[in-house]
């Protein structure tokens, strides 16, 4: 090609690209539900209980806490999601891990960071489990994870009261204080900046002049890493590249050369990792594990990644979008108790917030792949 | 000998009890564009999947290059530059046309575990590459399912030429689309086999096949009913020879029959 056509055509390109605005480019995003979802339900709770208490320190440390637990899980699911499948079992891992940690620790005498390697080395195997069936059989990772579901919960319960006799493992917060790495999941980080704004009385002191909120939970801190860390994943990398490919079209990525199967065990590994993450944050935060914890977790984070504008057929979503729809739904469940509303209807709210995400990402979903 | 690009001797597969294909050879050379034909149930399909290496062939041989080789996997078919553009393209249509275009293959930047896909560059890349066939990418961000079939189909195939395909095998590209669309795809054939690519064209569709094809194999029932130059044979001809056309003198006969018996 001549040079000179070359320059024409570049020209004539540029004629033909529309000026779009930003607006438009905002509404094609898949993290637009949830954004605007935050910013409502941020505005509804500033006007409905902006006096409260819920916005000071201590009431935000604590519906981000929340948020974050469950943004660590949600994160997961949804390069999960995008990458075309399901994990039902998260809920069930949680529990699982959280044994994991605890019955070594306690029961046998292990250090408690390397009871915390323990439980993760089972969620990769875990995970493993779960892609090498779905990858193996072509069944549905739905049928797959469900099944991983009831077996985990019921290896969980059998398992703990086999041992210990009961379905509760306490006394773990002793071994907390001087192992290596316990502090990962259960440190307050910028303690001396709460420190600080305690003294200079901007936040709420207890009555031995300690701040009420001591820090920022390390939880809040893995929910933001991770989001940053899975939105580069997908964005940036060649890996983020095959989660989209082998969500959106598994024969086509397979046939371009996408090792699809090497991807989604991966991330039902990933999945199964995050679960035990929230397990060490949940554990050591309680100090005991409970054969119960996580118990409907899968679902709540599915909402969120939902929520977050990924697509339940897979190929379209993100993790920032996740990140929101967790903060949305810990803002929601802590907030309401700032209300005169009933905590009853959190979960009328709940379903009804994911209908409207669902019809609304379709929506989305109608726009992109038209260009209308 | 060596002016062949690859060369398909004898390749037999069956499945079970059943022959899917017998002694089928091909021979793809330099700039030629060789159109596979046949009806539905020919053997098409099998064939395609063991030229590409989907299936291995249970008799004959390939020769790549003058070397005689076994395709384990579809990626030992396209390392040696045989690329396969299947019907379905393998595209995803949620994805952008450049996400698309590098789909498996993304160039990186950086080093180590800091190496991330470049984005920028692979925009520039898919945007000149589809601005080459005259494919007006306004956008490379913008999701494939914006597309018409016939650009997605140039995407496919231009996809597989820059990555370095010598040998294109083409699986029905023109059968989902329209006159106008259909004859911008065959021109982009013809352009690609005469910068020196071979091209396996397969299709029913005699009339797409005639004015781009070099030389013809037609498949009936698993064999191949030979190969012919486009000098030898004319398009009634080649009409004829496919199982449809034999099937179609019959269907005329009868329904002659019938309009007499009508009559009477």
């Amino acid at each position: 090609m001549s040079v000179k056509s070359k320059s024409i055509q570049n020209k004539s390109k540029d004629e033909r690209l529309r000026k779009v605005s930003n607006l438009k480019v905002l509404l094609n995003r898949p993290e637009l539900g949830a954004l605007g979802g935050s910013i409502l339900v941020f505005i509804f709770f500033g006007i409905v209980a902006g006096d409260t208490g819920m916005f000071s320190a201590y009431g935000t440390i604590n519906f981000l806490e929340v948020s974050a637990n469950l943004g660590i899980i949600a994160i997961a699911a949804a390069l999960l999601m995008i990458g075309g499948e399901f994990d039902l079992s998260v809920g069930s891992m949680i529990g699982f891990a959280g044994i994991c940690i605890a019955i070594p620790a306690i029961y046998w005498g292990w250090p408690l960071w390397s009871s915390i390697l323990f439980a993760f080395s089972m969620a990769v195997l875990v995970g493993y489990a779960n892609g090498i069936l779905v990858v193996r059989t072509g069944l549905p990772s739905f049928i797959v994870t469900l099944a991983m579901l009831f077996i985990l919960r019921g290896a969980t319960l059998a398992l703990t009261r086999l041992i210990t006799g009961r379905t509760q493992v306490p006394g773990l917060r002793v071994l907390i204080e001087n192992d290596p790495i316990a502090w990962i999941f259960s440190a307050d980080a910028f303690k001396g900046v709460f420190t600080w704004l305690g003294s200079l009385g901007l936040i709420a002191l207890r009555q031995d002049g300690t701040p009420l909120a001591t820090g920022i939970p390390a939880s809040v801190l893995w929910w933001v890493g991770m989001t940053i860390f899975a939105t580069w994943l997908l964005m940036k990398t060649r890996y983020g590249n095959w989660i989209f490919a082998s969500g959106g079209d598994k024969l086509g990525a397979r046939n371009v050369g996408v090792p699809v199967g090497r991807v989604k065990i991966s991330l039902f590994i990933g999945t199964a990792v995050a679960a035990t993450i929230y397990a060490c944050v949940q554990v050591l935060d309680a100090g005991s594990a409970d054969t119960m914890r996580g118990f409907l977790k899968e679902l709540e984070a599915i909402v969120a990644a939902v929520v977050g504008g990924c697509l339940l057929t897979g190929g379209y979503g993100s993790a920032i979008g996740a990140a929101f729809g967790a903060l949305i739904f810990g803002t929601v469940s802590m907030g309401i108790y700032y209300t005169d509303v009933d905590t009853d209807w959190f979960k009328v709210f709940l379903g009804a917030m994911m209908l409207i995400a669902v019809i609304f990402n379709n929506f989305i979903r109608r726009r992109v792949t038209e260009n209308k | 000998m060596s002016n062949n690009l690859v060369e398909f001797n004898n390749i037999s597969k069956f499945f079970g009890s059943v022959i899917a294909l017998k002694d089928v050879t091909m021979h793809i050379k330099k700039g030629q564009i060789m159109c596979l034909l046949g009806d539905n149930g020919a053997g098409k399909s099998t064939l395609i999947k063991t030229l590409s290496g989907v299936h291995k062939p249970d008799e004959g041989e390939i020769i790549v290059d003058g070397k005689q080789t076994v395709f384990d996997s579809p990626r030992d078919a396209l390392d040696l530059g045989i690329a396969t553009v299947y019907q379905d393209l393998a595209l995803v249509s949620l994805m952008s046309v450049t996400r698309n275009f590098f789909m498996g293959r993304e160039p990186m930047k950086g080093f180590g575990p800091f190496k991330t896909f470049d984005v920028n560059k692979a925009n520039s890349i898919a945007s000149e590459r589809m601005g080459q066939i005259g494919i007006d990418v306004r956008d490379p961000s913008q999701a494939v399912g914006t597309m018409s079939g016939g650009e997605r189909q140039c995407l496919a195939i231009s996809r597989a030429i820059y990555f370095g395909a010598k040998v294109l095998i083409l699986d029905e590209p023109t059968s989902a689309l329209g006159v106008h669309q259909a004859s911008v795809v065959l021109k982009y054939i013809v352009k690609a086999a005469a910068s020196g690519l071979g091209v396996i064209l397969i299709t029913h569709n005699v009339h797409h096949a005639y004015p781009v094809g070099n030389s013809f194999t037609i498949l009936n029932r698993g064999k191949s009913m030979g190969t012919f130059d486009k000098k030898d044979l004319s398009r009634e001809k080649l009409l004829g020879m496919m199982a449809g056309g034999e099937e179609l003198d019959k269907l005329e006969v009868e329904l002659k029959e019938i309009d007499r018996t009508n009559k009477n």
